[in-house]
């Protein structure tokens, strides 16, 4: 609402020209005294504010040839000279004078005089305005000051104040809010025969009205958790209650699993949240997957249930996207894989968090300002070993940041591809040109035939080596056809690998991300970038490494009778 | 473009109040405007439901699976539903990966989805 001054001048606001009140000269020449002191609008697409605008001095109403409402009210007000106030080319306000008292026009005098007075008015007024402007704004800053301790207020008080004491087991959860409260909680809800439900979610938005969703979702999911008991149910449950009531817009994901102490038995549900993972003491990494939409979307959503069991040693860990999105100073997103690889590090409860911490700050520099909330919570059996030498050799692997001539190896998958003699089956390059991925990959299916490989698991092959084909050229190569791609497929007896070389390696590797279709659903990412996630999926391994001047992604896949190809079911 | 290469088209009809978008060809970068106008013919036909047939696609990449999304999401904010059919299991397998499967039902041919669209 545009705010009208009922003193000597009009105004104007410099964002939105909705109005122009102007008023009655009450304290200059004498004015007709029928004038009451009405604000006067004027539309912003009134010629009227053009020609005040550019008009040297004041304007008298009486000369004026122009279709303007501003103007027919202006005359009916009984206004004859108008003098525009205008600070540094824009209008932002009218002296009106009625007609002299005398009925003599306005001398050429008096016209100097108010154009003086025009031109150092106005500068006045603009800093008057430019003051209530201000006050305006810091009033503003000081409520959303007041929203983000209530926020921080509803967050602090619905998140655990203890966490569960299992025998055999370490639970460990660190939260730390963004400036501006995201929507993150975790929770523990002690259920019959000793079993704890663990919760772990994220609000899309962020300050009251989050913390406000979150302490719903929160409040019941506790209720559900002790009724229903399969994390499955619960979550369909939550997100019948929740999707009458919950804001445009506005969703929440959630992870919610029960865990059986003495088994180690692990029941989980994924309503759209990152998956965990779930770390050994061999170093090997597992994502708790299960599918299931975000709460509060749809009613009647079914949630796939999955189970895992932790063994002595496991850890799983639990977070929130605020630290696999957290960004570093060159927009860098610190990813997934990185995550995922300390997990594999065999560390433990807080020297897991620790660990996650220290390497975001590494990543992210001195003087981040955190974008959203960071939650993580870790869940240990008792009874691994870490050796501290393995220790050691998980970290240097686990980053993936270096840049040496043999490339940081990023393991990207939880299937390692054993090492073994190889021999080329084939080694051919391809220009950079659109559409040349599909003749690449037809060239890899023939050069493989030979080995049996299942019809699945062939076809996951294609697609892998045509998007990695795809990246190289359009990535790598920026598709200038003089540079080619390379492509070499190789076997061992063990596995098979193909390795796909650009000439980009003056840039690093973007880190494999999995794709968050909500966002891309509701328009607030791009469609793209599905290629990276696509061949992680594909294949048993994919490894990045970089020189100079090239990047190469190896594509792996096992040959032992281990793997039948359905690792994913 | 690639000896081969089959172009995308998009033949769209009205089937039982369902607006069916038959994709033929290369579901990749080169379909895009075919994409996008194949929508905009089944919108116009005012359906609440669309039904994307792959039946005779020979091929989807990544920006073939933004594109599908993009329809999605054009959809969703239409306020259509959408579901797919004629897709091999390598594909299905891949739209589960992606989790489009997750926003679309998925049949197995034309008629199936037709007899759940109106069921």
């Amino acid at each position: 609402m545009s705010p009208r001054l009922k003193s000597l001048t009009g105004r104007l606001r410099r964002s939105e020209r909705a109005r122009a009140p102007a008023t009655d000269p009450e304290s200059t020449a004498p004015a007709a005294p029928e004038t009451e002191s009405q604000p006067l609008d004027i539309a912003p697409n009134d010629p009227i504010i053009g020609l005040f605008e550019s008009a040297e001095g004041p304007v008298d109403l009486d000369d004026l040839e122009l279709e303007s409402s501003a103007l027919e009210q202006m005359r009916e007000a009984g206004i004859k000279l108008a003098v525009p106030l205008v600070s540094q080319g824009e209008l932002i306000g009218v002296l009106n004078l009625g007609p002299r008292l005398s009925e003599q026009d306005y001398s050429s005098d008096d016209l100097k005089l108010l154009a003086n007075l025009a031109a150092q008015a106005a500068p006045a007024v603009r800093v008057g305005q430019l003051v209530r402007e201000q006050e305006a704004e810091a009033r503003s800053r000081e409520r959303i000051k007041q929203e983000l301790k209530v926020a921080q207020l509803i967050q602090q008080n619905f998140l655990p104040k203890q966490l569960p004491d299992l025998p055999g087991w370490q639970v460990a959860a660190y939260y730390r809010p963004a400036r501006e409260v995201g929507g993150d909680f975790y929770d523990f809800i002690e259920l019959e025969d000793g079993r704890l439900g663990i919760v772990i979610g994220d609000v899309t938005d962020k300050g009251v009205p989050a913390a406000m969703v979150m302490a719903a979702t929160r409040s019941v999911l506790r209720a559900s958790a002790q009724r229903l008991g399969a994390p499955g149910e619960v979550l369909a449950r939550v997100n019948d209650q929740l999707c009458p009531d919950m804001p445009d817009k506005m969703f929440v994901t959630c992870f919610y699993a029960v865990l059986e102490q003495e088994s180690g038995r692990l029941r989980f549900a994924n309503a759209g949240h990152d998956c965990p993972y779930l770390g050994t003491p061999a170093g090997e990494v597992e994502e708790l997957r299960a599918r299931g939409m975000p709460l509060g979307l749809m009613p009647g959503m079914a949630y796939e249930e999955k189970e895992a069991t932790l063994g002595p040693g496991d850890t799983a860990l639990l977070y929130s996207d605020g630290l696999a999105e957290a960004h570093d100073p060159e927009r860098e997103m610190f990813g997934f894989p990185r995550v995922k690889g300390l997990t594999g590090s065999r560390r433990t409860g807080h020297d897991l968090i620790d660990a996650l911490l220290s390497e975001l700050d590494r990543f992210t520099g001195p003087g981040w300002e955190q974008e959203d909330d960071i939650t993580l919570v870790t869940l240990s059996r008792s009874g691994g070993v870490a050796v501290a030498a393995e220790i050691q050799a998980a970290e240097l692997a686990s980053a993936g940041s270096s840049n040496g001539a043999e490339g940081a190896l990023i393991p990207a998958s939880k299937v390692g591809v054993e090492q073994g003699a190889d021999r080329t089956l084939t080694e051919f390059e391809v220009a950079s040109a659109e559409g040349n991925e599909r003749g690449a990959m037809e060239r890899v299916a023939e050069a493989v035939a030979g080995l049996g490989l299942p019809p699945s698991r062939l076809e996951r092959l294609k697609t892998a080596v045509a998007e990695a084909t795809m990246n190289a050229m359009e990535h790598g190569n920026r598709y200038q056809p003089e540079l080619a791609v390379t492509v070499r497929v190789l076997a061992s007896e063990d596995a098979l690998r193909v390795r796909i070389t650009d000439h980009g390696g003056d840039e690093p590797m973007p880190v494999v991300d999995t794709p968050n279709l909500e966002a891309k659903l509701a328009g607030e990412q791009k469609p793209r970038g599905w290629g990276l996630f696509l061949i992680e999926q594909m294949v048993d391994e994919m490894r990045v490494s970089t020189d100079e001047s090239h990047h190469t992604v190896e594509l792996g896949l096992n040959l032992r009778g281990d793997d039948d190809g359905d690792r994913r079911d | 473009m690639a000896t081969g290469a089959t172009e995308a088209k998009a033949k769209v009809h009205e089937r039982g109040g369902v607006a069916v978008i038959e994709l033929h060809g290369e579901i990749n970068r080169s379909a895009e405007a075919v994409i996008e106008r194949g929508y905009e013919e089944a919108a116009a036909l005012g359906p609440s439901s669309l039904l994307l047939d792959f039946g005779s696609v020979d091929y989807i990449n990544s920006t073939g699976i933004a594109l599908i999304v993009g329809v999605l999401a054009r959809a969703r904010a239409d306020g259509r539903t959408v579901r797919a059919c004629g897709l091999s299991d390598h594909y299905r397998e891949i739209f589960e990966i992606t989790r489009l499967a997750d926003f679309m039902t998925i049949h197995a041919d034309e008629a199936s989805a037709l007899a759940e669209a109106s069921g």
